[in-house]
């Protein structure tokens, strides 16, 4: 029953057998040890366990980690493989975070929403993150940080 | 979850004879953001999950002058990406925006919504008030169907083992109209509707309505329809049409609204749909994807 899948992660190949149950969060948590994707509402609801999809971001709790074989998955640990980018940067000034659980998933949406539109008003913000959940509430210090960024340059 | 077997086609044929092998036993995978979630909860068990994210041809999204073509793979992030779905078709681009969130959006398809059926199905109402045709691949060829004739229930559609949604057709209006989408939920972001409206206007003074989680499945609001064919929205006759159009649900009540609610709010958003429809129709209405609640 076991497949054998290859993707690349963060920039490096991967090649891990998997079932076909497996689901992609589960795969990069428990199995490959990246930590950054959390386990929150485990139904697609929350965001806290978005990864990147060849520059996409997705919900890797509903996603079955076969299918991804092929495939391109970044994770915040992937981002900031470079040190921090200035996203976080923008985050960590603004303190945007208080439990920082949310924080992984966040970032990943927010970095697909800056690359995609790299000057967004305060509604484009707040219409990205909609599907990311922060019990902190501390959304006003994120959008903050957010917007900050993309008046950079 | 249940151990299943996994299997990628990368052809319609292939998928379907390998859908009519294990009949029942089979579940289709497009985006999984339904899928995965009743695989977790094991309300589904299949013997295997076939995957049609492999067949190239699903992708496509296109418009060729009298039809635009969405196919299975095509997500909601692609279609509000689309000029000529924004452009043509702007009821579904504005129904599309109001579907989860952008994470689930870069995964979840249009086919796949209808496929799922929920009574709440975002897509569902826009579909039914463009008269959309699902075109559906059998080992005997592809048959369509209109949407009207697809939904049968709660998470039930026409659709048999062995059936695979290939794509849903529309074709572009040719007379001056203007429609919206509104959808009533509990708060901004991620959640499933109260109520969801659709209503078209056309400068031939024809209307179309449609709702989605007020009734077991997406409805039309034909005597309604019938009604204001012809007529000006007058307020007299728009309370007769919201009237008349409650008369097509029969919603419940569950965690989200009371079916009271359901019933008295219906009448007053079709309302503000239709006033919304023609404003847009005569260019001084608010912009599509504005929000309207």
């Amino acid at each position: 029953m076991k497949k054998e899948i290859n993707f690349t992660l963060n920039g490096n190949p991967v090649k891990i057998e998997v079932m076909p149950n497996e689901k992609l969060l589960d795969v990069l948590r428990d199995r490959l040890g990246v930590k950054s994707p959390k386990h929150g509402c485990g139904r697609g609801e929350c965001g806290a366990c978005s990864v990147l999809l060849n520059g996409k971001s997705i919900r890797s709790c509903i996603t079955l980690a076969i299918e991804v074989d092929g495939q391109e998955i970044t994770t915040l640990e992937g981002l900031e493989k470079n040190g921090m980018t200035d996203l976080q940067k923008s985050f960590l000034q603004h303190n945007s975070f208080q439990c920082g659980f949310c924080a992984p998933g966040m970032t990943i949406t927010a970095t697909e929403l800056l690359n995609k539109n790299p000057h967004p008003d305060e509604e484009e913000v707040r219409e990205a993150i909609a599907g990311n959940l922060c019990r902190c509430t501390g959304y006003q210090n994120i959008i903050d940080a957010i917007l900050d960024v993309s008046k950079k340059e | 979850m249940n151990n299943f077997d996994y299997a990628k086609p990368s052809t319609i044929p292939e998928a379907i004879s390998l859908y009519k092998k294990y009949g029942e036993k089979a579940k289709l995978l497009l985006g999984g953001t339904d899928l995965v979630v009743m695989l977790d909860d094991g309300v589904i068990q299949p013997d295997i999950v076939i995957d049609l994210k492999g067949i190239d041809e699903l992708k496509k999204l296109k418009f060729d002058g009298e039809f635009l073509h969405i196919g299975a793979r095509v997500t909601f992030n692609e279609l509000i990406d689309s000029e000529v779905v924004k452009e043509k078709f702007p009821i579904l681009w504005e129904a599309s925006r109001t579907i989860a969130s952008t994470g689930v959006r870069n995964r979840a398809t249009l086919v796949g919504n209808i496929c799922s059926a929920v009574p709440s199905a975002d897509s569902a109402p826009a579909l039914l008030v463009c008269n959309a045709i699902v075109v559906i691949a059998t080992d005997s060829g592809d048959k369509e169907v209109p949407i009207t004739e697809f939904f049968m229930g709660p998470r039930r559609t026409i659709l048999k083992p062995g059936e695979i949604v290939k794509e849903v057709k529309i074709r572009a209006s040719n007379k001056k109209f203007g429609g919206s989408y509104i959808k009533l939920g509990r708060y901004d972001g991620e959640d499933l509707a109260q109520v969801g409206v659709a209503t078209t206007v056309n400068e031939d003074k024809e209307y179309s309505i449609a709702f989605c989680a007020v009734a077991p499945k997406p409805v039309r609001a034909k005597e309604a329809e019938e009604f204001l064919k012809g007529k000006d929205l007058t307020d007299e006759v728009l309370e007769e049409a919201a009237k008349l159009a409650v008369k097509a649900i029969s919603p419940i009540s569950d965690i989200r609204a009371s079916k009271e609610y359901r019933l008295y709010v219906s009448g007053v958003l079709v309302k503000r749909s239709l006033k919304t429809s023609l404003a847009r129709m005569n260019g001084n209405g608010p912009k599509y994807g504005e929000r309207l609640v």
